[in-house]
């Protein structure tokens, strides 16, 4: 079997300001790979938290590799993310791929309602003290405050404005967040889905959501 | 950035109203050959702004784009697609600012990449 052409973590770009792709970045591609490109064909795709890069990545080579013609926009709150992504996306030589500096989705809210096809995160999603929230350092990466939802509940209600009717959102969530509970508040907004990957690793219980539109 | 992606965005700051489209104060537009795909023009047409996209392109340095589009431009015109793929994704934006219509506040855009972040008076 031809190996699925992903982003290379030997070409991706991260630093002690930026996330390094983990356990967790993998367990989403590997999700991402899982998703029916032949017959969802996503024209615009937007990755929120980008941090090194490799996830948008790989998404971009995943478009390629199936032949679907698409437009990505990654962003991040952190300027040291977006470099690295950038510096990422040139070594892969990723062209499809803008960036935008900015809080979650609201660079494209209001104003771009039900447009956008393919949405990943992958949150702050660890357990924090609610003080480590304030941090601009790279404990903004992971830094997720009490029950690792604070960042996540501020993207949730953001979901139902963004995505398109044929639109799919892919989200990194561990057990301790409660996954089931955030599937029930999609739900509440006409979105639907379902945990498409679980893994454990690291003393976390990765589950990886698929969600779309009722 | 593409002029797609400013396409996309608006300005949010608390209160603003009409923070659509931005206008563009340009200081460096490089441009970028992308590969022609009239099918890819066709799919993401029905999701532009289409004056806004207008307006955008002649700052930049594309003044070709008619105010009008019809499906049978959209579906032959080579003149015209070309014009379109030209000022969606080979004009990209540096240098410079986009610029609320609303306020004038100014959010930079370095290397490419547009600043939207807000003070935390703004929010
Ligand atoms: C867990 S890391 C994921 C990085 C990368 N996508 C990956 O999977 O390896 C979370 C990222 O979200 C970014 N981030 C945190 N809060 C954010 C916010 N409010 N808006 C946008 N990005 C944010 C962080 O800077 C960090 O790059």
């Amino acid at each position: 079997m031809k190996p699925a052409a992903v982003a290379d973590v030997r070409l991706t770009t991260y630093n002690k300001r930026v996330y390094e792709p983990s356990d967790d970045s993998f367990a989403l591609v590997d999700a991402l790979l899982t998703h029916d490109w032949h017959i969802k064909r996503p024209r615009l795709c937007v990755e929120v938290g980008c941090g090194s890069g490799y996830v948008i990545c790989s998404a971009a080579r995943l478009l390629e590799q199936h032949g679907i013609r698409a437009h990505c926009i990654a962003s991040d709150i952190s300027s040291a993310a977006l470099q690295a992504t950038q510096e990422t996306l040139v070594a892969h030589s990723v062209a499809c791929v803008d960036l935008v500096q900015g809080d979650l989705l609201s660079p494209f809210l209001p104003g771009f309602e039900h447009k956008v096809d393919l949405l990943i995160f992958n949150p702050p999603y660890v357990p924090t003290p609610d003080e480590e929230l304030s941090r601009t350092d790279i404990a903004r990466a992971w830094a997720g405050g009490n029950r690792g939802r604070v960042i996540i509940d501020r993207f949730l209600p953001q979901v139902k404005d963004i995505l398109s009717p044929e639109g799919f959102l892919y989200m990194v969530t561990v057990m301790d967040n409660n996954p089931a509970e955030i599937l029930q508040l999609l739900a509440e907004d006409g979105i639907e889905g379902k945990v498409v990957l679980e893994r454990a690793a690291d003393e976390e219980a990765l589950r990886i959501l698929c969600c779309w539109r009722i | 950035m593409k002029l797609l992606t400013h396409n996309m965005l608006s300005c949010h700051i608390k209160g603003v109203k009409n923070g659509y489209p931005f206008k563009i104060d340009p200081v460096k537009i490089e441009e970028m050959d992308a590969d022609y795909d009239p099918d890819f023009l066709r799919h993401i047409y029905p999701r532009l702004e289409w004056p806004a996209l207008r307006e955008a392109a002649q700052v930049m340095g594309e003044p070709n784009l008619p105010e009008e589009v019809t499906e049978s431009m959209l579906q032959n015109d080579e003149e015209f697609l070309r014009h379109f793929h030209h000022a969606l994704l080979e004009l990209i934006l540096e240098e410079g600012a986009l610029v609320c219509p609303e306020t004038g506040r100014r959010f930079p855009v370095h290397k490419g990449v547009p600043n939207l972040l807000l003070h935390e008076d703004e929010v």
